[in-house]
C-alpha cells in the first residue's frame, strides 16, 4: 500500500464549556497543529473544515471561516458535513487532495460550541426530516437510542449496569491523565450508580455530555514529510467512509423504524462492523495488529458494542473483555486511552479529528502518563447520523 | 366547540375512531406502510415515489397495513423533558414517557413508538408480545393530535392467541 499520507502536526483546544465561538477554538487548534508541524500558515495549500452551524446564517460553515480567522492567504478550501463523521470525512477529503496531487500540505480543522443538554433538530415544521419526526412524534432524544441498545445488550448478553459503569470508570481514569479533556477526575462505580437515570437503564454518567472543543491536523504526502526532515512520520493508512447496505436492520438514530428484511435478506455484515471492516481491508491489517483503539463512546454501553464491531472480541463478549481489563490502560488493547467522549464530551465536528490526534500522539510515544507502550497501529472509529460511517487507521 | 382529532402525521395510521388506548374499535387501528409492487419490499414510514431497495427500479408503491402485534425488541424511557419539536407544557412537571421498539415478524422490521400511558419500563421485557393501539400525543386549543401507542397484550388475549 503506497497511498499513505503523513500526519505532520496535531493540535487541540482544551474541551469544556468555555462560552466562546467555535472560530476561536478552531483557530487555537489550527495554530497548535501548525506549530507542531513546524510550518507557517502560509505554507498550507489547502484547508478542510468539518462543518458546524454558524449562528445567524442558515447554513453550515467551516473551511473558509478558519481560513479567514487565520488570515486570508489564498489556499484551496473545502467544507464537509457528515454529523459525527464530519471530522473523518474532512480527513478523507484532505487525503484525497494529497493523493491526487492537488496539494502537498493540508490543514484539517474541526471545532464546535455545543448547546447545553440534548441535541435538537433545527427549527420549523419539517415533517419530511426523520430527525424532526423522531422528536415531534416520540420525544426520542439521542440518549433514548443509547438506552434501547443498552437494554437490548442486557437482555441478549447479560450485560449489567455495573458493566456499563466500569466503562465510565475506565475512561475517566484515562481522561484524568489528558490535559485536553474536559473532565479530569477519576469516577467511581458508586458515583455512576448514584447519578440520575436519563434513559433507562442509562444514567447521567453513562452518557457523554455536549462540549465546546477543537482539534486540528496538518497532513502531507510522505515525500513532503521527508523534505521537512520527518523520515518516520505517523501515517494514515486507511479512512473508511462507508454507508449501510440495504436492508439496514439495526434501529438507529434518527430512524423510527428499520428497513424491512422481508423482501431482501439482511446483509451478512451489519453497518457498524462494516465501517471497521472497510478500514481494515484498506489498511491491510486486522484487529490483532492494533495497539490501541479510539471509539465513539456516546454511551458506556455503546463502547462495549464497538469492541464487538471492531472484532476485538466475539459478539456478546464485550463486557467480558472489559471485565478482564484488556481495554484499560495497561491492558492488552487499550480502548479510549484519551479518555474518550466520557472525558471530553461531544463537540461534533472536532471529535473524529481529536481521535486521530490521540492516535498520532500515542504512535509518536508522546502521550505521557497515558502512553500505550510500543504503540504501532491504532484505529479510530465513529458513526455519523443519517448513515455516515467513519474509521481511520494510523500506523508508525 | 369540540376539538378536531388529527393524526400528528397524515397517512401513517388508520382506524381506531375516537378511542384512545384499547377502547372499542381499537382492533381496527393499524400502522400504515407501503409495499413495492415490483419487489415486495415494505416501508415504514411510508415511501411513495421510489422503492429504496437498491436492486429494484420500482415506482409503484401500495399502501399496506402493518401487523397489529409484535414482540418487544427493546425499551427505554425519557426521564428528562425532550426539546422541541416535542410539545410539552414547561409549566407542568415532567412525566417520563416509555419508548418501545417492536419487532414485527411478518414485515421483519422494528418499529419504535411510545408506550400507552401507565406502561413503564418495569412492565416490559425483551421478547414480550405487544400490540398497537390508537393514542393521543397532545392537545391544543383546536386539535387533539393522535398517534400510535404500543402496549403489552393483555394476559387473557395471550392465552387465547
Amino acid at each position: 500500500m503506497t497511498a499513505d499520507v503523513a500526519v505532520l502536526g496535531t493540535g487541540m483546544h482544551a474541551w469544556g464549556k468555555w462560552g466562546r465561538s467555535f472560530v476561536e477554538y478552531g483557530t487555537v487548534a489550527a495554530r497548535a497543529a501548525l506549530a507542531d508541524a513546524g510550518l507557517e500558515w502560509g505554507d498550507v495549500q489547502s484547508v478542510v473544515g468539518a462543518d458546524t452551524v454558524r449562528g445567524g446564517y442558515p447554513g453550515y460553515v467551516a473551511g473558509a471561516t478558519f481560513a479567514r480567522a487565520l488570515g486570508w492567504q489564498g489556499a484551496r478550501v473545502t467544507s464537509v458535513y457528515a454529523a459525527c463523521a464530519s471530522g473523518a470525512q474532512a480527513i478523507a477529503a484532505a487525503r484525497a487532495q494529497i493523493l491526487a496531487g492537488l496539494a502537498d500540505v493540508v490543514l484539517v480543522v474541526g471545532a464546535d460550541a455545543a448547546p447545553k443538554g440534548f441535541f435538537a433538530p433545527a427549527g420549523g415544521d419539517r415533517p419530511d426530516d426523520p430527525d424532526w419526526l423522531r422528536f415531534r412524534l416520540l420525544g426520542a432524544t439521542n440518549p433514548a437510542y443509547f438506552g434501547l441498545y443498552a437494554r437490548r445488550r442486557m437482555a441478549l448478553y447479560g450485560d449489567t449496569a455495573e458493566d456499563f459503569a466500569r466503562v465510565k470508570v475506565k475512561n475517566a481514569a484515562a481522561g484524568a491523565l489528558n490535559p485536553y479533556a474536559r473532565y479530569r477526575k477519576p469516577v467511581t462505580a458508586a458515583e455512576v450508580a448514584a447519578s440520575p437515570v436519563v434513559a433507562d437503564p442509562l444514567r447521567l454518567l453513562d452518557i457523554c455530555a455536549t462540549s465546546d472543543g477543537a482539534a486540528a491536523l496538518v497532513l502531507c504526502g510522505p515525500e513532503y514529510a521527508r523534505r521537512r526532515g520527518v523520515a518516520d512520520p505517523v501515517r494514515i493508512r486507511a479512512v473508511s467512509t462507508v454507508t449501510p447496505r440495504y436492508p439496514r436492520t439495526d434501529l438507529d438514530l434518527p430512524d423510527i423504524a428499520t428497513d424491512s428484511a422481508a423482501a431482501v435478506p439482511e446483509p451478512p455484515v451489519a453497518f457498524r462492523p462494516s465501517i471497521a471492516r472497510a478500514a481494515y481491508e484498506e489498511a491491510g491489517l486486522g484487529p490483532d495488529d492494533l495497539s490501541l483503539a479510539e471509539v465513539y463512546d456516546l454511551s458506556t454501553a455503546l463502547e462495549l458494542q464497538w469492541y464487538e464491531d471492531l472484532g476485538l472480541c466475539a459478539e456478546g463478549e464485550g463486557a467480558k473483555l472489559l471485565r478482564d481489563g484488556a481495554t484499560a490502560l495497561g491492558g492488552r488493547l487499550p480502548v479510549n486511552p484519551s479518555g474518550g467522549l466520557a472525558s471530553f464530551g461531544e463537540a461534533v465536528p472536532a471529535q473524529a479529528i481529536a481521535q486521530v490526534c490521540e492516535l498520532t500522539r500515542q504512535l509518536r510515544g508522546q502521550a505521557g502518563a497515558r502512553q500505550v507502550p510500543g504503540a504501532r497501529a491504532g484505529i479510530a472509529v465513529n458513526q455519523g447520523l443519517f448513515g455516515h460511517g467513519s474509521a481511520v487507521v494510523a500506523v508508525r | 366547540m369540540a376539538r378536531t382529532r388529527r393524526p400528528v402525521v397524515p397517512g401513517w395510521f388508520t382506524g381506531g375512531g375516537d378511542t384512545d388506548g384499547g377502547g372499542p374499535g381499537a382492533e381496527n387501528f393499524r400502522l400504515l406502510g407501503t409495499r413495492c409492487g415490483a419487489c415486495g419490499a415494505v416501508f415504514f414510514p411510508r415511501v411513495d415515489s421510489f422503492c429504496r431497495n437498491p436492486g429494484c427500479a420500482g415506482t409503484e408503491l401500495m399502501e399496506v397495513p402493518l401487523s397489529r402485534r409484535g414482540t418487544v425488541w427493546s425499551y427505554t424511557d425519557g426521564r428528562y423533558r425532550p426539546p422541541p419539536p416535542y410539545v410539552s407544557d414547561p409549566e407542568v412537571p415532567w412525566q417520563p414517557y416509555t419508548l418501545v421498539a417492536v419487532e414485527l415478524a411478518a414485515e421483519r422490521m422494528v418499529v419504535l413508538g411510545q408506550a400507552a400511558p401507565g406502561v413503564t419500563v418495569a412492565d416490559l421485557r425483551v421478547g414480550m408480545p405487544v400490540e398497537v393501539v390508537p393514542g393521543v400525543l397532545g392537545e391544543d386549543a383546536e386539535t387533539v393530535w393522535t398517534t400510535w401507542w404500543w402496549r403489552p397484550v393483555p394476559q387473557d388475549d395471550r392465552r387465547r392467541a
